[in-house]
C-alpha cells in the first residue's frame, strides 16, 4: 500500500507538469490578446508596450518562461504574479480558496442528503408513481443549467432582487469568520443550485445502482436467511450499491474545489472559479496557470483518494 | 403425513414479452428425512418451483396459486413476514454458484452469524462459536481463520461449504438445494454431494435436490421428480424411475447421460429440438413437438399425470402396455440403458 502511494503521488506529479507545459504551449500558440498591450492601458506608445512586455518576461522565448515558471513553483512554491494586476496568483487563490470550499462542500451536503434517498426511494419500487414522479423531476433537474436555475433562484427568493426575499442576494458572501448567519443566508441559493443537477444524476445513479444489486444472487441469499427486507435493502442492498457512488462523489468533489465556475459567477461569489473565468478574459497567463494547475490537482488528489478509500470499501481490491 | 407437500402449484410472470408460465400445476410431496430430486433442462420450472416454497419469488410481476403446506400451514397464504420466519430456520436453501450467493463485502462468518441472530436471540460470541462449529461441521479446515475470510478468498468448494454450514446453522427441517454442484470442479462437486449426504443422515433433514444430472439424482434420491415446461411428466421413487422409466422424456434423458462403459463408437443421443418457450407453451401435451412417439391425442389434450402403479406417476397418452414395450425395445437397443 505504501508503495503504491508513493508511485501514485510520483504520477500525480508528472501529470501536473504536463498540464501546466500544455498550459504553457496553448497560451504560447494560440494568444487570446497582447498581455503586455493590455496592462499598458489605451493609447499606450509601442515603446511603453515594449517596455511592459520586458518587465513580464514575455520577450524570452516560452520554453525559457516556462523554465522560470518551474524553476519558482519547485523551489518556493511561487505561482508567479498577475499580468494585470501584479498580485501573486498564490495568495490570490489561497484567499479566494475558503469561498470555493463553501459552495462546494455545502453543495455536496445538499445534493447527497436528497440524491441517495430519493434514488434508494425509486430503486425500492421501480417504475410505481413515487419512481416515475421522482425520476421526471430528477430529469428537469439535470436539463436546467447553473444559469437559468441560479438566475430564477435569484428572481424568486434574493433579498432585494426577489419575490420573496428570503435567502442573501448574489454578492451577499462574507467569509464564514465574519459572519456565520450572513455566511449561510448567502450560500442557500448557490447551494441549492448548484446541488439541483448534481442530486438529480446521483439519484438516478443510486437508483440503478440499487435496482442492479437487488438483482444480485447475494440478495436471494439474504432474503433466503429470513433478513427482513429493511435489512437486505439497507444493509446488502446499500452495502454493494453505494460503493460507485462514492467514487464519483470523490472526483465531483475535487473537480468543484477547483472552481465551482458557473455558480460563482451567477451568484457572484469570490473563489476560485470566478477568479479562473477573470483571468481567462485578461489573458492573465500566471493566474490562468495558476488555477489550472489548482484545479488540476484536485482532480489528481481525490483520484488518489477515492482509489485508496476503494481498497477499504471493496475488500476485493488490493493494491501492491 | 408429509413434511411438505405441495398441491397444484401455478406461478406465473408478466413480463413485457407476455405471461410466462414457469410453474403449471406442480403437485410433490416430501416425507422427513428423504431426499427428493426434482430433475429438467433450464427453464423447466424446477427452480421455480423450489423459490416458491420459502417465498423468493413473490415479485410484484408473479402470480401464485396452489398450496405449499408445510407444518400443517399453507406457505403460499402466509405474509412475508410470516415466511420470514421459516425461512433459513426451518426451510433453508444454497444456491448454483456460491461466489454469487454470498456477499463479496461481507465476511464468510458475519454472514452466517446474521443467519443465526436473524432467526435466534443469541449474543454475539455464542452466534459466533457456533458458526465455527458449522464451519468445522461441513469440513472446513481452520474454520476460525475461515471465519473471517471474504468469499473471494475461498475456493468454489470451499465457498459451498459455507453456504451449507450457513443453511445447516440453525438445523432446519429441509434444506433445498438449487443445482448445488453445478458451478463446482468435477472433483469438488463428489465431495458437496457427500457431504449434503452426511448432514441428512446426521441431522435428519429432509433435502429437496434440485439437478439437470441423472448420476446426482441416482446417488442421492429417494424420490425423483421429472420436469418439463412447468410440469411434472413422471415421478417415481428412484430405482423405478431408472429401471422402469415410463415417460418417453424420461427416456430421452437417460439415453442422453454419458456412458464410460459403452462402446466409444456409440454416439450420445440427446432429446431432438429444444424446450417450449414458456409463454406460448406448445397446445395438448408439452412434450409432443419433441417426442418421437406423439399418440394423436397428444397434439389436443394435455394428457392427466395418472398413476400407472402405486407411486408411479406418469403424464403420457401412451398406454401403459405400450409403454413398457417400448421401454423394453429401447433397452434391447441399447444395452446402455439396462
Amino acid at each position: 500500500m505504501g508503495a503504491y502511494i508513493v508511485r501514485r503521488v510520483l504520477w500525480a506529479i508528472l501529470l501536473l507538469l504536463v498540464v501546466s507545459f500544455i498550459t504553457f504551449v496553448i497560451f504560447d500558440v494560440f494568444p487570446s490578446a497582447d498581455p503586455a498591450a493590455l496592462r499598458a492601458g489605451r493609447n499606450a506608445t509601442p515603446a511603453l508596450i515594449e517596455q511592459i512586455r520586458h518587465n513580464l518576461g514575455l520577450d524570452k522565448p516560452f520554453y525559457t518562461q516556462f523554465w522560470i515558471y518551474l524553476k519558482g513553483l519547485v523551489t518556493h512554491f511561487d505561482l508567479g504574479y498577475s499580468y494585470y494586476n501584479s498580485e501573486s496568483v498564490k495568495s490570490e487563490i489561497f484567499s479566494r480558496l475558503p469561498a470555493t470550499i463553501s459552495v462546494t462542500v455545502g453543495g455536496f451536503i445538499v445534493w447527497m442528503l436528497i440524491g441517495i434517498p430519493v434514488g434508494i426511494v425509486s430503486a425500492i419500487r421501480p417504475r410505481s408513481v413515487v419512481d416515475r414522479v421522482m425520476m421526471g423531476g430528477s430529469l428537469v433537474a439535470i436539463s436546467a443549467p447553473v444559469y437559468f436555475l441560479g438566475l430564477v433562484s435569484l428572481f424568486v427568493f434574493a433579498k432585494g432582487t426577489g419575490q420573496l426575499q428570503w435567502f442573501g442576494a448574489a454578492g451577499s458572501y462574507v467569509p464564514i469568520t465574519q459572519d456565520f448567519g450572513t455566511w449561510f443566508n448567502s450560500l442557500i441559493l448557490p447551494w441549492v443550485t448548484l446541488a439541483a443537477a448534481f442530486a438529480a444524476f446521483y439519484a438516478r445513479m443510486m437508483r440503478g445502482n440499487l435496482i442492479e444489486t437487488m438483482h444480485e444472487d447475494y440478495i436471494r441469499t439474504a432474503r433466503a436467511k429470513g433478513l427482513r427486507e429493511r435489512v437486505v435493502i439497507t444493509k446488502h442492498g446499500l452495502r454493494a450499491a453505494l460503493t460507485p457512488v462514492v467514487t464519483m462523489a470523490g472526483m465531483d468533489i475535487g473537480l468543484l474545489l477547483g472552481g465551482a465556475i458557473l455558480t460563482e459567477i451567477v451568484f457572484n461569489i469570490p473563489g476560485v472559479g470566478r477568479y479562473a473565468y477573470n483571468a481567462i478574459t485578461n489573458s492573465d497567463l500566471p493566474a490562468i496557470q495558476g488555477t489550472v494547475l489548482f484545479g488540476a490537482f484536485f482532480i489528481v488528489f481525490a483520484n488518489l483518494v477515492v482509489d485508496i478509500l476503494y481498497a477499504f470499501l471493496d475488500p476485493r481490491v488490493t493494491y501492491g | 403425513m408429509p413434511l411438505l407437500e405441495i398441491e397444484d402449484l401455478h406461478v406465473s410472470f408478466k413480463t413485457i414479452d407476455g405471461v410466462v408460465h414457469a410453474v403449471e400445476g406442480v403437485s410433490l410431496s416430501l416425507d422427513a428425512r428423504k431426499t427428493l430430486g426434482i430433475v429438467g433442462e433450464s427453464g423447466s420450472g424446477k427452480s421455480v418451483t423450489a423459490q416458491t416454497v420459502i417465498g423468493l419469488t413473490r415479485f410484484p410481476n408473479a402470480t401464485i396459486r396452489g398450496r405449499i403446506v408445510f407444518d400443517g400451514k399453507d406457505l403460499v397464504a402466509m405474509s412475508t413476514e410470516q415466511l420470514r420466519g421459516i425461512r433459513g430456520a426451518r426451510i433453508a436453501m444454497i444456491f448454483q454458484d456460491p461466489l454469487s450467493s454470498l456477499h463479496p463485502f461481507f465476511k464468510v462468518g458475519h454472514q452466517i452469524v446474521e443467519a443465526i441472530r436473524t432467526h435466534e436471540d443469541v449474543p454475539r460470541d455464542a452466534a459466533r462459536r457456533r458458526t465455527i462449529e458449522a464451519l468445522r461441521s461441513v469440513g472446513i479446515p481452520g474454520p476460525e481463520q475461515r471465519f473471517e475470510s471474504f468469499p473471494h478468498e475461498m475456493s468454489g468448494g470451499m465457498r459451498q461449504r459455507a453456504m451449507i454450514a450457513m443453511a445447516l446453522a440453525l438445523r432446519p427441517d429441509i434444506l433445498i438445494a438449487d443445482e448445488p454442484t453445478t458451478a463446482l470442479d468435477v472433483t469438488v462437486q463428489a465431495q458437496v454431494l457427500e457431504l449434503i449426504q452426511a448432514l441428512r443422515d446426521d441431522f435428519g433433514t429432509a433435502v429437496v435436490l434440485i439437478t439437470h444430472d441423472l448420476g446426482v439424482v441416482a446417488q442421492m434420491c429417494d424420490d425423483v421428480a421429472v420436469m418439463y415446461a412447468g410440469r411434472v411428466l413422471e415421478q417415481a421413487p428412484r430405482e423405478t424411475l431408472f429401471d422402469e422409466p415410463e415417460h418417453p422424456y424420461t427416456w430421452g434423458l437417460l439415453q442422453s447421460i454419458p456412458r464410460l462403459d459403452a462402446p466409444r463408437t456409440d454416439r450420445l443421443s440427446p432429446i431432438a429440438g429444444s424446450p417450449p418457450s414458456l409463454i406460448n407453451v406448445p397446445r395438448g401435451c408439452t412434450f409432443h413437438p419433441r417426442c418421437p412417439y406423439t399418440p394423436p391425442p397428444a397434439l389436443e389434450t394435455e394428457p392427466e399425470l395418472a398413476p400407472s402403479e402405486p407411486g408411479h406417476l406418469v403424464r403420457c397418452h401412451l398406454p401403459v402396455e405400450e409403454r413398457k414395450r417400448l421401454w423394453q425395445s429401447l433397452q434391447q437397443e441399447h444395452p446402455a440403458l439396462r
